[in-house]
């Protein structure tokens, strides 16, 4: 395990190589592939923090948990609710925000406030040829040239290691609330949260648990904000059934987030993109012994018996990525590119990293 | 700014690409008459201009294929155009080029509430996606400010933005989305209605990349449910300075209003003799605005005004109705044109980190002074995309050069202080040349990879974006091989 302290030692590390190598954050993914295991945690601290201008430059390796008690300080956190796998993976550990930008793991906030991606505004990384290479920058409204920021964000470290990201921070809510949909079937609860979600009432989160046939739909805010949403959404969902308020709405989302319902759970775990309204189709057909939605349904995560490729299922356009199964699986972690996509990508990873060292075939 | 000469082995092959053309093309695609082409001479950026070879107006994905492709084939090339209102040179063409306008391609293709999405043809203009989600209360959230002209195909090319994106965040935020056709004329589908991409983020390079990539000829949008109401509010200072403080400060407190803009002395002068908005003078404005159910405006109102109040405002308007709204509205809304009225000017757009904000506005007015230049400032200080607009006579020898001299001093400057060139216009050929004060040289060469991916014989849009210099040996390279 190589764990360097410096930019400038990763970049000797990578253009020394020899062989892969296995590019990892925190290690809360339990990723597997071939290679000499590079941690980018000695990259730690915190660069740049102006709650005025809302930005944030950390290094890759800080802890998310460092992040988020600093943001606390000044009542700002990360918007999009990067999710944390250890408890669904039953992986150690401890997520750093070079792994979360990586990975682009946004929680249910995503539907929307966006995704990790749309809060990143400028990386700084080392390429496969050991290069130290910036793009983006620190202000929120940025043009210049090509993105290369987002196409950072969600590459897996397979373009280059993430040595230094810069974020926009929002500030953090007053209050929250959370209204529950009880007795309600999928299709009905599906229809539910596109209403929620179409309705001004400013929708931070929007959920179905087929498991307890419940949807969630959280408000965030001012304190008189959220309690005359809370009033109008109650009026306007009372058609789809009988409506609560949920108490421990913060706790609830975690769980909801964090995919706690899986935890200790057998079987692999699938997280499946869609169409929101194509859940309603696409869960029946699946098979799975448990399913959760979140993103109004754009989100389905699935745990699937083990082995099963879930896209030979699927009837609905989106894609699926294999988030945890059992040791050598055939199944690819990835979607399958088309093939005119597939080439592009493999043409962008040759550009970047030539030898292909960097956690060579996790995304294709 | 020198653009690269005309190829003349393509020149020599206009009669047959156009024979060509005409086999793929109605009659009334394609623009042959040297005359008529003139009409896309250039874009908004008015004082360059250069007649393209041939101009095509496409009307189906298939159709932008077949001009891709016989283009490709011929190592001719393609300068992509949506409605030709980049400020920054996007769309101008070289004599040897085809320009390949998307206008005509304006459909809507599926509109679908449940999931809050429509699909578009990208010839259609900015502000009609708007108009045809209207009637169930939803918007398109990306407002640039020639949304009544500007096509999603140039948003898109641009990663444009505009006054609300503080809250909503600019085009890529709100593309799900495109059909892209590539030089050679394949057609490819990234993203869609679901909201995740998979595999690598394509969709997030294409969209900021400046019509070099490949062309956008549909595009899935994130449409949102209008807020129940919004409400302006009119906050005056005695300094600059002082005004950063209160943005800062609004901020900091956790309002987060949809939009706020900050007007100069120099701005609000012109714009009070233009649209006699009855604005106070002072040195500097700010326009804040919130969003939501009428007491949720009041409450986020009476937050800003008492944060406001903290700095000793010469003047706090409140909005009372919506023709007080307008009026707060008005002033800034016509600055582009006061400044017109005035004298021809260049509108900049460089970004800076808030803080950075006073000390950036003194130290434009110091160099205006250095140049002998009339320099007017109207932005979005939310996210501190700065507006410098500057006065010149496009009349008079040499004050042309002189302006955009100045433009350069200031985008270095946004530069120098933690800033970037260009936060919406995009770099065009505006700004290309000052991209080595931003990145390094490795940084562009890494974004060239890129290009190099997508096409390969560089023929799209190649004049653009990154320094002449830095481009020459791909460009070149490629025509030697034809």
């Amino acid at each position: 395990m190589m764990t360097p302290q410096s930019e400038a030692e990763l970049a000797d590390i990578i253009a020394g190589a020899n062989g892969p190598l296995c590019i990892e954050g925190g290690g809360t993914r339990g990723i597997e592939v071939p290679g000499e295991r590079l941690r980018t945690g000695g990259l730690s601290g915190v660069t740049l923090y102006e709650p005025g201008a809302l930005t944030l430059v950390v290094q890759a390796g800080t802890p998310v948990a460092e992040i988020e008690a600093l943001l606390a300080t000044e009542n700002q956190r990360l918007a999009f609710e990067p999710v944390d796998f250890r408890s669904s993976l039953g992986t150690g550990g401890e997520p750093t925000i070079g792994g979360v930008v990586a990975t682009n793991a946004s929680g249910p906030r995503r539907i929307q406030g966006g995704a990790a991606r749309d809060f990143l505004l400028g990386v700084r990384f080392v390429n496969g040829r050991g290069e130290v290479l910036r793009n983006g920058g620190r202000v929120m409204k940025n043009v210049t040239g090509y993105d290369l920021v987002k196409l950072m964000a969600g590459s897996h470290g397979t373009l280059g290691v993430l040595t230094e990201v810069a974020l926009k921070v929002l500030p953090r809510s007053e209050t929250e609330a959370t209204l529950a949909v009880e007795e309600i079937d999928l299709a009905a609860g599906i229809a539910c949260l596109s209403a929620a979600l179409g309705s001004p009432f400013d929708v931070t989160g929007a959920a179905y648990d087929p498991n307890a046939q419940r949807a969630y739909v959280r408000l965030e805010g001012f304190e008189a904000s959220v309690a005359y949403r809370a009033k109008a959404l109650r009026e306007q969902l009372g058609r789809y059934g009988a409506v609560t308020e949920v108490s421990g709405s913060g706790e609830l989302w975690r769980g909801l987030r964090d995919l706690h319902d899986f935890a200790g759970l057998e079987g692999d775990i699938w997280r499946v993109s869609v169409k929101p309204t194509d859940a309603v189709e696409l869960i029946p057909t699946l098979g799975a012994t448990r399913c959760l939605c979140d993103w109004g349904g754009g989100l389905v995560w699935a745990l699937m018996p083990e082995g099963v490729d879930l896209r030979q299922r699927m009837t609905v356009p989106g894609h699926a990525t294999l988030i945890r199964s059992v040791a050598g699986t055939s199944v690819p972690r990835h979607h399958p590119e088309s093939a005119p996509l597939a080439a592009i990508s493999a043409g962008l990873r040759r550009q970047f990293d030539p030898r292909h060292i960097l956690n060579t075939g996790l995304m294709g | 700014m020198e653009m690269p000469s005309p190829n003349v082995a393509i020149l020599a092959r206009k009669d047959e690409l156009l024979r060509q053309l005409q086999r793929v093309l109605p009659a009334d695609a394609i623009i042959s008459d040297v005359a008529e082409t003139r009409a896309y001479e250039c874009d908004a950026l008015t004082a360059y201009k250069c007649p393209p070879m041939l101009a095509v107006l496409p009307r189906s994905t298939q159709e932008v294929a077949e001009v891709l492709r016989i283009c490709h084939a011929m190592g001719v090339p393609v300068v992509p155009r949506g409605a030709g209102t980049s400020l920054a040179g996007g769309a101008l063409p070289t004599a040897d080029c085809v320009i390949l306008g998307v206008a005509r391609m304006n459909e809507v293709l599926e509109t679908d509430y449940d999931n809050r999405i429509i699909r578009v043809q990208s010839g259609r203009t900015n502000l009609s996606v708007s108009g045809a989600v209207e009637e169930e209360d939803f918007f398109y959230a990306p407002d640039p400010s020639s949304q009544l002209a500007c096509a999603i195909a140039g948003n898109i090319a641009m990663n444009s933005g505009g006054a609300h994106c503080l809250k909503y965040g600019v085009t890529t935020n709100n593309l799900l989305g495109v059909t892209l056709v590539m030089m050679d004329g394949t057609v490819v589908e990234i993203g869609g209605a679901h909201l995740d991409a998979g595999g690598l983020d394509l969709l997030g390079v294409i969209c900021g990349s400046e019509g070099q990539l490949g062309v956008v000829t549909e595009a899935t949008l994130r449409i949102l449910r209008k807020p129940e109401g919004a409400r302006p509010v009119l906050i005056a200072f005695d300094s600059n300075e002082v005004a950063g403080a209160c943005v800062s400060d609004i901020i900091k407190a956790g309002v987060l209003p949809v939009a706020i803009e900050f007007m100069d002395r120099p701005c609000i002068e012109a714009c009070e003799a233009f649209a006699k908005a009855g604005y106070p003078m002072c040195e500097a404005l700010l326009i804040v605005e919130v969003e939501g159910s009428e007491a949720e405006i009041t409450h986020q109102l009476g937050l800003i005004t008492e944060i406001a109040r903290r700095h000793n405002p010469v003047e706090l308007r409140e909005a009372g109705d919506a023709d007080e709204a307008a009026r707060i509205w008005l002033g800034r809304k016509s600055a582009f044109g006061a400044m017109g009225q005035i004298n021809d000017y260049m509108c900049l757009d460089g970004t800076i980190p808030v803080s950075a904000l006073p000390q950036v506005l003194r130290r434009i007015e110091e160099m205006s002074a250095e140049f002998g230049l009339k320099v007017a400032n109207v932005f979005h200080a939310g996210d501190g995309n700065m507006h410098p607009l500057i006065l010149f006579d496009a009349n008079k020898p040499g004050d042309l050069e002189l302006c955009e001299a100045l433009g350069a001093e200031i985008l270095k400057l946004c530069v120098e202080v933690g800033g970037c060139l260009t936060g919406e216009h995009g770099v065009g050929i505006e700004k290309r040349d000052l991209m080595l004060h931003q990145y390094e040289a490795a940084d562009i060469e890494a974004q060239l990879w890129v290009k190099d991916v997508f096409d390969p014989k560089w023929l799209l849009n190649p004049a653009k974006v990154f320094p002449l210099s830095s481009t020459e040996s791909r460009r070149t390279v490629c025509l030697a091989a034809e």
